[in-house]
């Protein structure tokens, strides 16, 4: 043996797996292993996808240990936007965390404040006047059609198709100037609150949105276009990270993942909250190879399909924009709220079809102002946990395709 | 206190830290050029069995990398003061530039081409001053005018050393100008496919000067190396990769005269140099002592491994239907027009070009085979850990490959530089007075048709990247195992059986050639109408919705 | 089904074990702790009641008292029976258990719903609350070396972290004004 001299990068690479390893004692590392037969050594390898990388939208950390392309195993670390909400709610009124629910799934800012205001007035047994549910259910609507053009896009962005994000957020820009119109912001709104919305629509506002939909609609058509039956696009993501039905019932998958791996649930329809009931939409499903437009490829519960369950649904959400459109109402846009709630001492758990999943909301109150304790169910966390089981033995670039198809805000996931 | 104002904002300062950072920049950017213009001399010298091309030339250019350091830190010390200069000189600048290297590119052609036949008729070593001006003026007891100096002027380019030296000053500038041209381009390109404007700001007239702007701060910017990279290798790995991009251009003919030498195997040559282009990508990446550019590294070996196959294969195709290996020998033989491109020749030459220009992305790592910086994957590949002008100059080299590759295809199967026009409709004029003569030349032959075509072609490798996503890894095996080599072997054994059984102007020759000029042509009306049709409805197509401003916004 | 039927149908399955929670508005059931695995087998697996998907697992701190409360939201997502293939909503449930504040713990039941692993990780993390059985109970939001348990009632922040003063610090240096003075 010579001697003692280790090398600056081996002292690094040392390090670094030391470090990694930390807290995970569980990871089998083989070193040198030497393979059956061949007798060339290979070295597997692990190596952090994150909290700083371009694919992982925002801060997850995934471990990865792979085998040259091959990725062996794949652990997801959370909790790098870990901000507290749930202790903040604890401490603020309703009406105060309304810019924290803001905060949790950014991309879909109206359907979090949505959410909790009515956990909230479940609690209180209020009622809303009828212009104001008409108000929350379009600007949810509004909001999904935001938030899945930012996942079509993102999504593109991860299969190495740049232009297509370009797109998207051309057309979000519209959507983000309607937002303008009605609250003056463009991300963390605070708009709908408890009792309502905060203002009422402006002068023009429904006019505007007939014509935003009259420019949206043919889109769709130029995305699918552009990216959904992009032959590479295509063969990157079809029959890639399939997840069946029960597993995805299994680990709480929700939303488009869920309906991607073709189960028919959309709380909208099995559990309509508001004024969901009202309206006619059809909820879109993962489709096998060659039926209803799917490419050949395609298996249900794979990367496309949950892929495509978004721009099918962005359709839908036109649908019921413009049925609210026809029936919105006039009259009072807020119900009458006291300067001071008062929560009484009841609980409750409220879930409603964010842009990413089910958001629930639990809100114990015990007569104080505050409440005594807010439990926020982040769909992206659940939607995340399937991650390592279903990113194994898959190369690399199917990380990216994965990770992305499911669609993690990290907001709501570490909320 | 800090006060600020708009005056501070936009005055440059510059610290000594700013201008240490500076210097180092430019050191490196000298060593850079330097290396490349050795390492060009050197590669030529012996491509040639010339040695002292390679000496005299690296000290030529070592005095005028020098001079350009010296100057450009003068430039930064008076960046103001300049600054002030060119935003107002600006357009005139770039547009005479523009003018210039067109001119500059032209004239040494027709030049050389004087001079050769200057030299053809007179036997001998060299050729003296005054048979020089003999042949200009037609009269050898001339009185001493213009035509003397003329020949004066004229009488060094018999030598090989002085056209080294130009070629070598001429190439490191216009890879140098396509590089910084390519990138605003493709920015310009990428913007307007994706209903944005692109570089908009600097210099003034679309943003002509941001890749000059992007140069100069690149230059500044600070050279870090992390904790546990291999130091030698990592500095080393810029420059591995850049010279061979530049070498490419060593066999590149801009036209039958204009090449800096006219290899006996220059297809070879240029299939080596970038096969050699791969080291440099390696180097990086095991030198940066992270994952994610090891395995960026292994990707462009693996790819560029592969694709060697069927590139290769590819380019047996012309070498067999004209028996050289020498590219302005195959650029001559496809100077009759468009229907004499080796493309159109038969239908196996044109699978050959098609499967040439796919292996060629690939060898580039352009999209869809950007796999090695796969940002979505790999964070930025073998790149990830370089910064400033070492991060610049894998840029340089991969936009200089990508020209060179381009005008590669164009070479091999669309013409080189000849015109698409037929030759007989300006036969003619070929022979008429000197301004005849001069449009004749514009419009049929040279350097200009040379540098449209390569430019077509990397329009068409900025088109793809901005269309299409990106392939998986096992895919890029596949296309090139599976789908390329299958249809170079096709290609091949086709065209073998086609040059065999074939005579020229033979009915199936005729016939083919007529069906597939028929196919060009009509592929080409049909995309004008695509393009005319997509430009009169482009208010609807693109589609535009003003959302009125805010009340009182 | 309602959540008083189904406290029933487990009061008759599994006793004293069980006992209905009509906690208003959030109706359910309460499960002791050493019964909680069997009945969630069975909540999941009877057919009459096929609570498949966990929603979510929320612990609630009984801070005076001294235990903690944890609800598990479970429901029941019906297959489709009629041509649209609709799924349908077969029952919402609220189990509740609760466990002693200091050391207490509960099975885990991530084998039954693997959502549970990770919400089960949460509630530890953020309320210290053990799962016995559990594959992997780490800290899931906090980092690892993070002490106490946050939305514990009477959690104190910490003065630093690491060597880095924290805003509880800055809040206290600057008499009570707040992170941002």
């Amino acid at each position: 043996m010579r001697g003692k001299r280790v090398s600056g990068a081996e002292r690094n690479r040392q390090g670094m797996e030391d470090k990694l390893l930390q807290g995970r004692p569980d990871v089998l590392v083989e070193v040198d292993r030497d393979r059956a037969g061949g007798g060339l050594r290979t070295e597997e390898m692990l190596v952090n996808m994150g909290p700083q990388h371009p694919s992982t939208h925002g801060v997850l950390r995934l471990m990865l240990r792979i085998d040259g392309e091959l990725v062996l195993e794949c652990t997801p670390h959370i909790g790098y936007l870990h901000r507290c909400a749930e202790k903040i709610g604890e401490n603020v009124t309703p009406v105060q965390f309304i810019p924290i629910t803001d905060r949790l799934d950014y991309l879909a800012a109206m359907i979090n404040n949505h959410g909790y205001s009515l956990a909230v007035e479940k609690l209180l047994g209020m009622e809303v006047p009828e212009r104001g549910r008409y108000i929350r259910v379009i600007m949810s609507e509004l909001n999904r059609i935001a938030s899945h053009l930012v996942s079509f896009g993102a999504y593109g962005l991860d299969m190495g198709a740049f232009t297509p994000f370009v797109y998207a957020f051309r057309e979000r820009e519209y959507i983000l100037d309607l937002f303008e119109q009605v609250c003056g912001a463009r991300l963390t709104y605070s708009y709908l609150s408890i009792g309502g919305a905060t203002q009422d629509l402006p002068e023009g506002f429904p006019e505007r949105l007939a014509q935003f939909l009259d420019y949206f609609e043919p889109k769709i058509a130029e995305y699918n276009n552009l990216l959904s039956f992009n032959q590479i696009f295509v063969k990157r993501t079809a029959g890639v990270g399939v997840i069946s039905a029960a597993d995805a019932i299994a680990w709480g998958l929700t939303g488009p993942c869920l309906r991607g791996s073709g189960v028919k649930w959309d709380l909208r329809k099995c559990v309509p909250y508001d004024i969901y009931d009202r309206f006619e939409f059809d909820i879109p499903v993962g489709l096998p190879g060659g039926v209803g437009g799917a490419p050949r490829e395609a298996v249900v519960g794979d990367s496309w399909n949950r892929y495509y369950v978004r721009i099918l649904e962005m359709q839908q959400s036109v649908r019921i924009l413009r049925q609210c459109l026809q029936q919105l109402p006039s009259g009072d846009f807020r119900a009458k709220v006291p300067r001071v709630l008062k929560l009484p001492a009841k609980e409750t758990y409220l879930e409603v079809e964010g842009g990413r999943g089910q958001v629930g909301y639990l809100v114990v109150g015990d007569g104080k102002a505050v409440p005594r304790r807010v439990k926020i169910r982040g769909p992206s966390f659940c939607n995340l946990s399937i991650a390592s089981h279903v990113c194994r033995n898959v190369l690399i670039a199917d990380i990216a395709a994965i990770i992305g198809s499911i669609d993690v805000v990290m907001g709501e996931v570490d909320r | 206190m800090n006060k600020f104002s708009a005056e501070d904002a936009l005055r440059p300062r510059f610290t000594a830290a700013h201008k240490a950072l500076a210097l180092r920049g430019f050191v490196i950017a000298g060593v850079a050029l330097l290396a490349a213009a050795v390492g060009f001399g050197f590669v030529a010298g012996v491509a040639q069995g010339v040695g002292y091309a390679a000496a005299v030339g690296g000290v030529v250019l070592a005095g005028l990398t020098g001079a350009c350091c010296l100057l450009a830190a003068f430039v930064i010390r008076f960046a103001a003061l300049v600054g002030r200069v060119l935003l107002t000189l600006a357009l005139p600048i770039f547009l005479g530039g523009v003018v210039g290297i067109v001119v500059l590119a032209w004239i040494p052609a027709l030049l050389y081409e004087r001079v050769d036949g200057i030299k053809a008729d007179h036997p001998g070593a060299a050729v003296s001053v005054a048979q020089f001006e003999a042949a200009l003026t037609g009269n050898a007891a001339a009185a001493r005018g213009p035509a003397y100096l003329a020949a004066l002027a004229l009488w060094p380019l018999q030598f090989q050393l002085t056209r080294d030296v130009l070629a070598v000053v001429g190439v490191v500038g216009f890879v140098s100008l396509v590089a910084m041209f390519g990138i605003w381009w493709e920015r310009k390109v990428a913007g307007r496919m994706q209903s944005r404007l692109g570089p908009m700001r600097v210099g003034g007239w679309h943003g002509w000067a941001q890749s000059l702007a992007d140069g100069l701060k690149l230059l500044q910017k600070e050279d870090i190396f992390i904790a546990g990279a291999d130091r030698a290798l990592f500095r080393l790995a810029p420059y591995v990769a850049f010279i061979p991009a530049m070498c490419l251009f060593i066999a590149l003919p801009f036209s039958a005269a204009w090449v800096a030498r006219d290899l006996e195997v220059g297809l070879i040559f240029i299939f080596a140099m970038l096969g050699v282009g791969v080291l440099g990508v390696l180097l990086a990446g095991w030198a940066s002592n992270n994952k994610w550019s090891m395995l960026g590294a292994m990707r462009e070996a693996c790819q560029m491994i592969s694709y060697e196959i069927p590139l290769g294969f590819a380019l047996l195709v012309p070498i067999m239907t004209l028996g050289t290996l020498r590219l302005t020998a195959i650029g001559e033989a496809q100077s009759g027009g468009f229907h004499t491109w080796l493309a159109f020749a038969n239908p196996f030459t044109f699978i050959a070009a098609i499967v040439f220009f796919v292996a060629t992305l690939a060898s580039c790592k352009r999209a869809p085979f950007d796999l090695p910086e796969a940002e979505s994957e790999l964070v930025a590949g073998y790149l990830t850990e370089y910064s400033g002008f070492r991060w610049a100059l894998f840029f340089f080299a991969e936009y200089a490959e990508m020209f060179a590759v381009a005008a590669l295809a164009s070479v091999l199967f669309f013409g080189a530089w000849y015109s698409p026009l037929p030759a007989s409709w300006g036969a003619a004029w070929a022979d008429g007075p000197l301004w005849q003569r001069a449009v004749h030349g514009v419009l049929y032959s040279g350097p200009i048709w040379f540098v449209l075509k390569g430019f077509f072609f990397f329009f068409v490798q900025l088109w793809l990247r901005w269309t299409l996503p990106r392939i998986r890894l096992d895919q890029v095996m596949y296309a090139c195992v599976q789908v390329l080599l299958p249809l170079t072997m096709v290609a091949l054994l086709g065209n073998t059986l086609w040059l065999w059984l074939v005579r020229p102007g033979a009915w199936l020759a005729v016939a083919v050639n007529l069906i597939l000029t028929a196919i060009g042509g009509l592929t080409v009306v049909a995309m004008a109408a695509i393009v005319l049709y997509g430009y009169l409805n482009r208010r609807r197509l693109v589609g535009t919705m003003a959302v009125d401003p805010l009340p009182g916004g | 089904m309602t959540a008083q039927e189904v406290a029933e149908l487990l009061i008759a399955r599994f006793g004293t074990a069980v006992e209905a929670a009509p906690v208003e508005i959030h109706p359910g059931v309460r499960v002791t702790p050493e019964a909680w695995p069997a009945v969630a087998r069975f909540l999941r697996e009877e057919p009459r009641l096929s609570f498949n998907m966990l929603r979510c697992i929320s612990g609630l701190d009984l801070h005076p008292e001294p235990q903690i409360e944890l609800v598990y939201d479970l429901i029941a997502m019906r297959a489709p029976t009629a041509a649209d293939g609709l799924w349908s909503n077969g029952g919402e449930l609220a189990v509740r258990i609760r466990v002693a504040r200091d050391g207490g713990s509960v099975p885990s039941v991530w084998d039954v719903w693997r959502a549970a692993e990770w919400h089960e990780r949460e509630a530890y993390d953020l309320l210290g609350v053990g799962f016995d059985g559990h594959p992997d109970l780490r800290r899931i939001l906090c980092p690892d070396d993070w002490v106490g348990h946050p939305l514990r009632k009477d959690y104190e922040f910490p003065k630093e972290y690491q060597g880095i003063p924290s805003a509880a610090a800055a809040a206290e240096g600057e008499g009570g004004c707040g992170a941002s003075g």
